[in-house]
């Protein structure tokens, strides 16, 4: 099988494909970006927490002009997941106002996002309906 | 009036639109110079300039002092995202209320007629294709797009949305009656870049940028400056009649950024921040929401207008929905909001943007904004939004005599 690479470092890739935060041990604000300290309390220790795949989308927008190369339209969407909010695209669901809703309930999916000159593919994620 | 409290003496903005025989610095001495002249003052008088410019390559204060008048004094240049005219304007209002002026003077100024599409993109891939992990996501490549979206439009767009979402209501067809209301207040100013009223069905039917913000929803990049003369209550005491009787009072200048809450690192949360700049405005100036003839507000999409009817506290904690649906904040309403066009309609040639919506509430409370006027205007508040994010916000008062 040809080596794979998340699409941004805190995709975690095994059986069961999850998001991992950074998490204050201080006073548990979480982070998805690499760290100088915690923006809430100012801490500086951290402790990686896998991130519940399952959520409730707490917003949406339907973007149809987007920078070269995007393909669009595409769903961009703000994902509470068990009380993590989560940055992701929704995929697999007709980008419309009748099949994307406020409150749907979603679940991670990855997604190849091709292979590079060594033959590593990308993978991606996005959140596509429960149901 | 109280020796320190602070007046704007002078103010002025350009015409906001396409200025393709002007650089940067024409339109900034074109705004400055309207300010001093309004304030029957000089270059000789000012003793501290702010300029703010996001877009021109830098060093705008000191370009404009060259074209303007070069006698030495401090100059700060500012840049803070879309707050940032109203960072200059604050800037001179530090440095005359800290005592080291008594007359400041402050710019804004950009040239965005054009620019397309702000806050999208990201690094281009190279041409020897390796994923290679870079940044603070380790990312393999540009996450805009792929991982949600860092455009304005999309962005705010999900910040009504979540609004929405909260509270219920809002639709795609109410915010873009918001989009009407501002379109057909810009018929009376003539110094919007865009003057044209609209129809709800052309404004749901033009082409859609993100939903539910089709592109009249969205802010027009275009071309513009503003600048305004500030002064202690010290020195307008030894001004003349005319100019104490012209001056407006500056009775809160507030500048705020977002507290850490959850997801404000994932969805800019452009709330808490104007919540609390309003708080400590109307702290600051002793006036109430209530008291407020006329509001301009960071209209930057149809949909963060929406949010901001409430974070400015012009209605109950989750009733932005009823104020619009009741009229309100057209300009015949209880609490006018954007008579001016706001961003949608007059423009958002960014850094400008922070000192011509205290430009609009002058004119109303100096009794000088003509067939616009919002009749016997006594307090006005202006409002603006940077994102990443900062917010500015003012309250001014009409001279007492």
């Amino acid at each position: 099988m040809a080596a794979q690479i998340p699409f941004v470092d805190y995709l975690v890739l095994d059986d069961e494909p999850h998001l991992v935060a950074r998490e204050c041990t201080s006073c548990g604000a979480r982070f998805f970006d690499r760290r100088n300290a915690c923006a809430s309390c100012f801490g500086t220790e951290f402790t990686p927490v896998p991130i519940p795949t399952e959520g409730e989308v707490r917003a949406f927008t339907i973007v149809s002009m987007a920078a070269p190369g995007i393909p669009v339209p595409f769903v961009a969407a703000v994902v509470d997941c068990g009380g993590t909010s989560v940055r992701a695209n929704l995929i697999d669901v007709p980008p419309d106002p009748e099949h994307v809703t406020l409150g749907m309930k979603v679940r991670l999916a990855t997604y190849s996002m091709g292979t590079d000159d060594n033959g590593t593919e990308a993978v991606g994620f996005g959140f596509r309906p429960q149901n | 009036m109280a020796v320190d409290d602070i007046w704007i003496l002078g103010i002025h903005m350009t015409k906001f639109g396409k200025h393709p025989d002007k650089d940067v610095v024409d339109l900034a001495a074109e705004a400055a110079m309207g300010a001093l002249r309004d304030g029957g003052v000089t270059m000789a008088d000012v003793e501290v300039l702010a300029a703010g410019n996001l877009l021109g390559g830098g060093g705008v204060g000191q370009q404009l002092q060259k074209q303007i008048g070069q006698t030495g004094i401090p100059v700060y240049n500012v840049a803070n995202a879309c707050a940032t005219g109203a960072t200059a304007l604050r800037t001179a209002i530090m440095s005359v209320k800290a005592g080291e002026s008594q007359v400041g003077l402050a710019v804004g100024v950009e040239k965005l007629a054009g620019a397309g599409l702000l806050g999208g993109g990201g690094k281009a891939k190279s041409d020897g294709h390796t994923w290679e992990p870079r940044g603070r996501y380790g990312a393999v490549g540009p996450v805009d797009g792929r991982i949600g979206t860092e455009t304005m439009p999309g962005t705010f767009a999900q910040v009504g949305m979540e609004y929405g979402h909260k509270y219920g209501g809002a639709s795609f067809e109410l915010f873009a009656r918001i989009s009407e209301k501002n379109h057909a207040h810009s018929t009376l100013n003539p110094l919007a870049a865009y003057t044209k009223k609209m129809s709800l069905d052309e404004i749901m039917n033009d082409v859609m940028i993100a939903y539910p913000n089709t592109r009249p929803m969205c802010s027009a990049n275009c071309d513009g400056a503003a600048a305004a003369v500030v002064v202690s209550g010290e020195k307008l005491a030894t001004l003349s009649a005319e100019q104490r009787a012209r001056a407006v009072k500056v009775s809160a200048s507030v500048l705020t950024t977002d507290p850490w809450q959850e997801a404000c690192q994932v969805l800019p949360d452009v709330n808490t921040l104007t919540r609390a700049a309003a708080d400590q405005a109307y702290e600051q100036s002793g006036v109430g929401p209530e008291d407020l003839d006329l509001v301009e507000l960071h209209d930057c999409f149809a949909t963060a207008e929406l949010v901001h009817y409430d974070n400015l506290m012009l209605c109950p904690e989750g009733g932005a929905v009823d104020f619009f649906e009741s009229g309100a904040p057209w300009r015949d309403g209880a609490k006018p909001v954007n008579v001016s066009g706001g961003l949608q309609s007059k423009g958002h040639p960014i850094s400008a943007t922070g000192i011509a919506n205290i430009w609009e509430v002058c004119h109303h409370l100096r009794g000088e904004a003509g067939d616009r006027q919002i009749e016997g205007a006594k307090v006005g508040l202006a409002h603006v939004i940077g994102l990443g994010s900062a917010c500015g916000v003012h309250i001014l008062e009409k001279a007492a005599a």
